[in-house]
This record gives structure tokens, sequence and C-alpha cells, in this order.
């Protein structure tokens, strides 16, 4: 089992030197010099002198491999760099900007997994066979939405025209009501496709026969056998979907003009900030690393198959 | 390769497909007219704008209305079918050629060369397809087709994924062994059987990603990174209604719909073709 | 009589109304806008304490009408006439709660592949206890004793620990043993147990079917048996009902039909089923034919996942020789190390050490595009007749391929070559253009032989070829395999796990256990006149080979 997490925390950590490096290469290693595209082009009407000294001081002169070990060893002892913009360390701007994202992402993923356990209840549903078809097809309907066109609509719907939500001087809770429905629901669509795949897949199961058989009715079947045997894939697609659930805050908190990575980002894209890109490349890549990582962990007290796995590799 | 297919068709063409299916393909089939053929579609100019008439309501000269600058909003619906489908063929072409070659080669080769592009595939799954994607705008710069690319750039670990794992599970068939087992050469038992028999799934990967893809190049021409304006681009096109959401919410609806209907139509026919969202 | 002596645990009561009573049965199932009538006019009657075998191929609607029985249909089927009456009521017809009450408590499930049949995240003693809660029970501790002392009388011992378990932990047969335990939990009136033992291993299928046998004795319960081995309802069937294409094509006490078939089909069935057939006379080869396989030393290790020091070893020492024109046998349970064996004849794996030589030329030596050359004179038939054809080829391809991989002939000889063989392994024309989807089960054997045998090969290893077909399919391929291996001259390897079928096909045999011969010899010794015990223990778990007789005794 020791050894198996080991393998396992080696395997994460070599994604993520993998993530940093395409981020760095991405980002600083190919010829968009970051320096040069800020300073060169802008109306500074700085000399290729003070541009020169500009590089120094960022670093941007030394050989590349030099400047990937230097950015490397900052990146893990937490010194993220400086924004080229701003000139504040990026750091700075992480501890002032994840917390809302975090919240806005959380909050959202809470409700993503409401909705699909509702979605996947409402699919099993006996008798009625239309409500059975509509839980069936919204996911897909779902998945379909642009996120940033659903914010837009239902900031339209329901402030504009029911008035439900105000928008101007909102509660904190009230600001948050719409953008977290509006993250919600793309990244529902897919754990409710993935639930109900399942539970169909389970329900066919040679081992709910018996457990009918022994004289089970539906719901008990439900909940005691087949609920069980779905959950393992969907907390895996729960995990993956970590990745869909940032860049949808990213989006989310531009439409509803939040405060938090989004703007962040938008901001470090729109001035070619590369140092703020990079730092929020690699946090949301640990990120999905641990995510997956504690997933694979749990799994195998959801599958006891999966303990004997772990135990013997 | 076709005689073995053809009865199999014949005998499904019996049947008529859903109803779903045929709206969807119906969708697909309109978009790519405008796409092709705009001027049909649309007898007034996405980007001439009449002064006087901004912000008409929907009518039957302007049936969706004028915008800001009293552009005909249904022409430009019409021409924004060219870029949409233009960048979404070419994000699907980026992950698909790069995607399937690097699957294929993993899955084939096996050993080292396969856990170093499995490593590569995690390593991409891994960081938000969103950041990633803006990763390479910020290196390529604006406009679409550097979107395009961007976008397709991500798909790449999914159709390197879907490859290998699908040139694995035919290397395994029994058909795949007998065809060795028949003296089969490993280059003619691979173009012979594994390739056909692996694509199907990858064709179907496709056509969702296509969905996607213009779901993506959406989000990135709305965050104003794609087409710059003021080229006809639905995201672009929700992105400047928004200014008139309170006086003319059509403006923003119009655009969104169509693309909802369209990734729906694209999601619909994948699945059709045996796809599974995983 | 012998009869009446054999109902003995349920006395008077078979005389008065029966437990189960079937009557003019009609089940019709709907799917993709065709609908389709799967069963029709099936009527029969199960007394107190009796076993009633259901018996017939696939697609006889055997399993159907017992999961109508049990009132688990799948959701696109449904009973469209007549009636069940269980205890005189008829229960047909009744809403899914009154059934649930039903079940488990008055007739009771013995499922057929015990790997997939238990939940795999919940423990052995949860599942057994499940039974008890759904049908009323609370007391914890009256639960636990009540696992405990199933357990124990299934033989899953100590039952303790048992119930600790969970499915994976334990072996088929242990599984079975489980399935069991929660059918017997409520002391049902009637067992529908569908197709129990067809997963399993002949042994561990006779010591599972022992089990039942006394289980049901002890509790007087009735059987319903559904099964398509003819052997398996002689053995332990009071009366059988032999179903096809969803009709009753004969019913009546298993030694009267089995003695004297009445209906053409059951007739058929009879002298098809290779456990209840008379094996054949096979023509001697003629003792101047050289040796054309001699497998000699033949090792494959494999090393163990997790250990690294430990190897598996797959095939120990393997040792035979095979005479050209004659069949050899290589049987054996799961994991006897007999496909390893065959595969390492075939060249689809080198084995660790020790040599396969076919016609002087060892095997495990070649490799490229020697071993490519190699391929024309030994082909594999593989088991799965659905696997092994490409589907997207026509079946002309398919045949035609092994032609265009080695000669440089033209065109239209190889087509009037894959016409001749497509012909000779008794198919039409007409399939030459089809796809592999469009063809049945044993029509697709016929191709893969076909593929086989068109390169003109001198040895043909068949790994369990025909252990996935109906029994009257079967009997014809074994017929085709035996008419080719006369006209061609052909050398067999047979790989199977049926004793009944290799006494019809081979000349001589190889017994596996553990990846060792433990007994090798020509059939008739063999199966006559067994030195090894587990051979002997092989031989009498065949289904049908103690006879109907076997039973009677107490």
């Amino acid at each position: 089992m020791t050894r198996h997490l080991a393998q396992r925390i080696a395997q994460a950590l070599l994604v993520l030197l993998a993530a940093f490096t395409v981020a760095f290469v991405l980002l600083q290693a190919l010829p968009g010099d970051a320096v040069l595209i800020k300073f060169l082009g802008s109306e500074m009407g700085l000399t290729a002198d003070q541009i020169a000294e500009l590089r120094v001081a960022y670093g941007a002169d030394a050989p590349i491999w030099e400047q990937y070990l230097h950015t490397l060893g900052n990146f893990l002892r937490g010194d993220f760099g400086y924004s080229i913009r701003s000139g504040v360390p990026v750091s700075q701007l992480l501890t002032e900007n994840l917390p809302s994202t975090l919240r806005l992402s959380l909050l959202a993923l809470a409700a993503a997994c409401a909705v699909a356990v509702l979605l996947a209840l409402l699919s099993q549903v006996e008798g009625f066979g239309w409500v059975r078809a509509v839980a069936r097809s919204m996911p897909s309907f779902f998945v379909a939405v642009p996120v940033f066109w659903l914010g837009i609509m239902l900031i339209q719907v329901f402030s504009f025209q029911l008035g439900l939500v105000s928008v101007i001087a909102p509660e904190p809770w009230e600001e948050l009501i719409l953008p977290v429905f509006t993250l919600a629901v793309p990244i529902s669509a897919p754990l409710a496709q993935v639930l109900i795949r399942n539970i169909d897949a389970v329900f066919g199961e040679p081992f709910v026969a018996v457990a009918r058989a022994k004289g089970a009715r539906h719901q008990w079947v439900l909940w005691r056998h087949v609920v069980r045997n779905a959950m393992p894939p969907t907390l895996t697609m729960a995990g993956v979907l970590f990745g869909e659930l940032l860049g949808g805050a990213v989006v989310t908190e531009t439409v509803f003009g939040l405060g938090g990575l989004g703007g962040m980002t938008q901001q470090a894209v729109a001035n070619q900030d590369v140092a703020v890109l990079q730092a929020i490349v690699v946090l949301s890549a640990t990120a999905f690393v641990t995510i997956s990582l504690a997933v694979d962990l749990v799994m195998p007290l959801l599958d006891p198959r999966l303990s004997r796995a772990v135990s013997a590799v | 390769m076709s005689g073995a297919a053809l009865p199999l068709r014949a005998a499904r063409a019996l049947r008529l497909p859903p109803l779903g299916l045929v709206l969807a393909w119906a969708m697909v089939a309109l978009v790519m007219a405008w796409a092709i053929a705009p001027g049909l579609f649309a007898w007034q100019s996405p980007l001439q704008g009449i002064s006087g008439s901004q912000l008409a309501e929907p009518s039957a000269q302007h049936w969706l209305g004028t915008d800001g600058l009293g552009r005909d909003m249904y022409a430009r619906v019409v021409y924004g079918a060219r870029e949409s489908l233009l960048g979404a063929f070419l994000a699907v072409t980026v992950g698909l050629t790069l995607g399937t070659l690097l699957g294929l080669i993993a899955g084939a080769r096996g050993g080292l060369v396969d856990a170093a592009v499995m490593r590569l595939v995690d390593t991409l799954l891994a960081i938000p397809s969103l950041l990633l994607s803006l990763s390479v705008i910020i290196l390529l710069g604006f406009g679409s087709i550097n979107a395009a690319i961007a976008v397709g750039f991500v798909s790449v670990a999914h159709f390197a994924r879907l490859s290998r794992t699908e040139v694995l599970r035919v290397r395994r068939a029994e058909y795949v062994e007998a065809a060795f087992g028949s003296g089969g050469r490993f280059l003619a038992v691979l173009w012979r059987h594994v390739l056909p028999n692996a694509l199907t799934s990858v064709l179907a990967l496709a056509a969702l990603q296509f969905g996607s893809a213009i779901l993506a190049l959406a989000t990135l021409g709305f965050l104003g990174y794609g087409a710059p304006p003021p080229t006809p681009e639905w995201g672009l096109l929700i992105a400047e209604g928004r200014d008139f959401l309170a006086s003319a919410w059509w403006l923003t609806c119009a655009p969104g719909v169509v693309v909802v209907l369209v990734v729906l139509s694209a999601e619909r026919i994948s699945r059709s073709l045996g796809a599974r969202r995983t | 009589m012998d009869l009446a002596a054999r109902l003995s645990p349920a006395p008077a009561t078979n005389t008065s109304a029966p437990l189960l009573a079937v009557e003019d049965l009609a089940i019709r199932y709907v799917s993709g806008g065709t609908s389709r009538r799967v069963v029709e006019g099936v009527s029969f009657t199960v007394a107190p304490g009796e076993v009633l075998a259901l018996v017939g191929e696939s697609g006889s609607g055997k399993t159907t009408t017992a999961q109508a029985v049990l009132g688990l249909l799948p959701a696109n089927g449904a009973i469209e006439s007549g009636s069940i009456r269980l205890d005189g009521t008829d229960i047909a017809h009744w809403p899914e709660r009154k059934l649930a009450a039903l079940r488990g408590a008055r007739i009771s499930l013995i499922p057929q592949d015990p790997t997939t049949s238990l939940n795999p995240v919940r423990t052995i003693g949860s599942q057994i206890a499940e039974i008890l809660q759904i049908h009323g029970e609370r007391n914890r501790g009256r639960i636990r004793a009540r696992v405990l002392e199933l357990l124990t009388r299934v033989g899953l011992e100590p039952a303790e620990m048992r119930a600790q378990q969970y499915p994976h932990q334990l072996s088929g047969g242990m599984r079975q043993r489980v399935l069991i335990a929660i059918a017997v939990a409520l002391r049902p009136g009637l067992i529908v147990a569908d197709e129990p033992t067809s997963a399993l291993d002949v042994t561990v299928q006779r010591r599972v079917l022992d089990l039942l046998d006394d289980l049901r004795r002890e509790y007087g319960t009735a059987v319903l048996l559904v099964t398509h081995d003819l052997g398996v309802a002689a053995d332990r069937a009071d009366r059988v009902v032999v179903l096809r294409q969803g009709r009753i094509q004969e019913a009546g006490p298993v030694r009267e039909v089995l003695a004297a078939p009445k209906s053409e089909y059951a007739r058929q069935l009879l002298a098809d089923a290779p456990s209840l057939a008379t094996p054949r006379a096979r023509p001697i080869a003629p003792p101047t034919a050289g040796t054309m396989l001699k497998v000699a030393g033949l090792t494959q290790l494999y090393p163990m996942a997790g250990e690294r020091s430990r190897v598996f070893r797959a095939a120990d020492d393997v040792n035979f020789e095979v005479r050209a024109g004659t069949t050899h046998a290589l049987v054996g349970e799961s994991g006897s190390g007999k496909t390893t064996t065959a595969r390492c004849i075939a060249g689809f794996l080198r084995p660790t050490s020790g040599t396969v030589e076919v016609g002087g030329t060892d095997v495990a030596q070649l490799s490229g595009e020697q071993l490519r050359q190699f391929r024309r004179k030994v082909q594999l038939v593989f088991q799965n007749p659905f696997a092994s054809l490409d589907p997207r080829q026509t079946i002309g391809q398919i045949v035609e391929e092994p032609l265009w991989n080695f000669d440089a002939v033209s065109r239209i000889e190889r087509e009037n070559r894959v016409r001749g063989m497509i012909e000779r392994v008794g198919l039409p024309d007409s399939v030459l253009t089809r796809p592999p989807a469009a063809l049945s089960g044993g029509q697709r054997q016929r191709v893969a032989i076909a593929r086989a045998l068109v390169l003109k090969p001198r040895v043909v290893v068949l790994d369990e070829a025909v252990s996935a077909l109906d029994v009257t399919v079967q009997a014809r391929i074994l017929e085709l395999l035996d008419e080719l291996q006369r006209e061609l001259g052909l050398t067999y390897v047979f790989v199977s796990h049926d004793l009944a079928v290799v006494r019809l096909i081979a000349d001589t045999v190889s017994v596996m256990r553990s990846g060792q011969v433990v007994e090798s010899g020509p059939v008739e010794t063999v199966f006559h006149n067994p030195a090894n015990d587990y051979t002997r223990d092989l031989i009498a778990a065949i289904p049908g080979s103690a006879g109907a007789a076997g039973k009677a005794a107490p």
C-alpha cells in the first residue's frame, strides 16, 4: 500500500513537472519574448539599452535552460515572480484573487453534483416515461450551452425581466446565485451522463437480477446495489471535471464582473503577462493532479476489488 | 472493404433513422450551406450598417433585428457560420491529425514510446483546457486562425488517448491475431484490420469535438481573443449584443441559440456514430 | 417404481395439485419496432419436491420461460397469454409489488454466471442477510446466526471468515455456493436454476449440483432446472421438457425421453449430445504414418504480478507426439495450460524452453519471415467465431486473405479456391459477399475453418473450436472436421475442456492440470482405464455419464 502510494505520488509529481515545462515552453521559451512584446511595441518610447536593462532585470537574457531552472527553483520556493504589467508579486495577486474563485467553484461543484444526482434519479423514475426522457436529454442540452451566453441570458431573465436577483449593489449571497448556477450547468452535464449511464449499466448486471429474485423492490435495488456500484466512475469524472470548472469560473467571472482568477487571467492574456498566466497554469495543474490523486486513493474504499490491486502492486 | 460494409448499410437503411438524428443532420447541413454560400441565405450585408435603423426589433425586413450599428443581425449570424465552422474544422483537423498520429504510434509501438506519449497526454489533460488554449494564444497572438489552432491543440490529448485505447483494443482482438496467423505482415494487418476498426470511434470523437470546438471558439471570441471586430463571429456577436441586453435581448439570444443547436446536433450525430463522452 | 422412489422427499403431495402449473404460455419481445413471439403454447407442471428440466439450445425460450415464472422478464418482454399458477393461483399478471413478496420466499433463483451474480462491493454475509431483511427479519442476532448456518451448510467454512469476504475473494464454485445459500435461505417451494453450472469446470459443476441435490431433498424443494446440457438433465431431473424455438417438442419422465424419444428434434438432440452419444469407431491411423508433431519439454513461465521472485508455470515440461493424420486432444479445466500449449504449437507464443517440432522444423526457433512462412503449415481455429472474424470484411475477403498473403496467383484462381473452400465447409455461395454479422455462430465457425484450410496446412490447432456452439451445431462441425481430416490427411490438435467431445473426435489425448500433463495415451485407454486420480475424477464428472440410473441411489 505504501509503495503504491509512493509510486502514485511520484507519478503525480512527474506530471506536475511536465505541466510546468509545457507552460514554460509555451509562455517563456518560444520566440515571443514577453519583455520585448511588452516594451518594444508600446508607446513608452524606451531605448534599446533600457529594454536590455529590463531584460536583465527580468532574467530574460540568460540562456533558456538557466531561465528554466531559475524559474523552477523559484516556483518550488513559492515565488511566482512579478507581474510584468503591474510589477506586483504574482503570489500577492493570487492570494487576493484565489479565495473568491475557489468559493465560486466549490459552490458550483456542489450545485452541479446536486443537479446531476437529481437528473440521475429522475432518469430512473418508475412509470413516468416522459420524466425519464426529459431527464435523459437534459445533459446533452446542458453541454451544448455556452457558459457565457447562459450567464447573460440568466441576467436578462432573472434580473432585467423578472427583477428577482438584483445586479446593482446585490447582497454577497445574492451576487453568487446566478454565477453558481451558470457554472454548475455545464459541469453537471457530464456528471449526470456518467451517472445515468452507469446506473443503467448496473441495472443490467446479473447481480441486480439476483437481488430482484430475492424479492427486492425497485427502490431497494437502486439504493442498496446500484448507487454504490455506479459511484466510482462518477467520482473519477468529478475529478476530471475540475479543469472545466476552473475554465468555466474564468468565463463566469468575466460575464458577471466578479473579481477573482477570471479577471486576473483575462488581464494577463490581454497584456501578455506571462508570469501571471504561468503561475495560474501551474497552480491549476497542481490542483488537478492533487484531486485525481485523492480520487485514486479514495477509490478502494468504494470498490473493494481495487484494494486488492493496490496491495498487490 | 467497401464490399463488406455495403450489405450492412443496406439492411440499416430499411429502418427510418430517429427523428432527432434527421433534425441534427438537417441543422448541420443548413449551417454548412450558410458557411459555403451565405449570399444565398442572407441578402443584406453583414458588415455595412444602415444608419437610422439601429437596434431595430425583429421584423419581416430584419428577421433578427439590427445591431447597434444598424447591421442586419440575421445576415451576421449567417455569415458568422463561415468563421465558426472553418475555425472548428481547422481545430478538429489539428487535433485529429496530431492526436491520432500520437495515439497510433503509442499504441502500435508500446514500451517506452507509449509511456512517454501517455505522460505527455496526462500533462496536457492536467491543464484546464481554457488556460491551455489561452497559453497557446499568448504564444501565437490573437486572431481567428490562432484561436482555432489553440483549440485544436487542446483536443490533441483527447484524440491521442482514444486512438491509443482503440488501437490496443483492436490489436488484442482475435481477428487481428487470426490475420497474423493467416500469414499477414505487420503493416498489412495494421492497414487492413487495425486501422479501419479503430477509426470508427475516433471519427465519432471528431464529430463530438467539432461541437466542443465551436463552443470553445465562441468562448474565445466572446473573451475577445478570436476574430477581431467587425468580423461576424458567433461568440463575438454575443459579446457585442451584451451591451444592449436590456433594450435588445434578441441580439444576444439569437447567436446563442444557433450555437446551442449546432453543438447539440454535433453531439447527436457523434452519438449515432457510437461515441461516448468520457 | 424407481420414479416414485425418487419423488419420495415429497410424498403424498405429488398426487394433489402441482406446485407450479404453466399453461399455454406465450411471451412476446418488442425491440426496435419489431415484435417477436419467443415462447408459444408452453405448458408444464412441477410437483412439490420434483426436478423438472427445461432443455433446449439457444433461442429455445427456456430462459425466457424461467424468467416469466419468476416475474422477471426483461422490460421489453411481456406475457401475451396463458397462465402461471403457483399453488393454484395465477401469478402471470400480478403487479410487481405482489410478485416481489413472492420472490425469494416462495420461488427463488440460482443464476447462470456466479462471477457476475454477486454484488462486487458488498460482503458475502450481507448479501445472504439481505434476503432475510427483505422478507421482514429485523433481529440482527437471528440474521447473523442464520447467515453463518447457511454458509456452513453450503460448505463455506470457516463461516465467520467467509461472511466478511467480498465476492472477488472467492472462486467461481464458491460463489455459486453462496448463491445457492441465498436461494434456499427462506426454504422456498420452488428454485429456478438457470444454467446453474455452465460457467464452471466439470469437477466443480458436479460438486455444486450434488450440493443442490442434497439441499432440495433436505428441504423438499422443487427445482425448475434450465439447461442446454441433456447430460445434466439426465443426471439430475425427474422429468424433462424439450424446447425448440419457443415450442415444446417433447415432455415426459427423463428416462422415457432418453430411452425412446418420440419427437424428431429430441432424437436429434440426443444423438448429438456428446455426453450421451456412443463414441463412433474412428479409423485407426496406419501405423506407418510418421510423427507430424513432437512437443518436448515445453515450458512457459510468466512472472507473478507483484511478486518478483516467483513465476507462474503456465506450461511445465509438456511432452507428447502426434502422428500424421490423427487427432490429439489436450484436455483440462481452466488454468490447466492447454491453451498455452496450443498457442506455442501454432507459433503465437514462444515457449520459455522446450521444442515444438512440426514436420521436422522447431517452431520455437522461428521468427520474422520464417515464422510467417511456417504458418502455411500450421493453422489455428479460435474458440469464439464472433471475435475471430473481422466485422468489416466480407466472408469472401476473410477466406481469401491467407491466399493473398502468400500466393502470387491470379485473382480468378484465388476466387475459385475461395469458392471451392466455402462449398467444402458446407456453406452456400451467397455468403461470400456477406459480413460475419449476417451469419450464425455455426456458420461463422465454418468460415473460420475455411480460412484455416485454404492454405492447405498440415496441422490444424483447434482451440475450444466447438465449445461456444449449440450441441446440434457442434455435432455438425465435428462431422465436418472428421470428413476434412480423412479427405486431406490433416493432423489435429484439439483443445477442449469437454471430455465427452474429446472422446468423440480424438485418437490420442493428454490430460492436463496446472500446466502439467498428468496422463497421456490413446483415448480408449485413458477413458476406460484411467491411471490417474484426477483423470478418473474428470471422467466421472462428465454429465450424463452416470446416467439417470446413477441418481436413483439414495
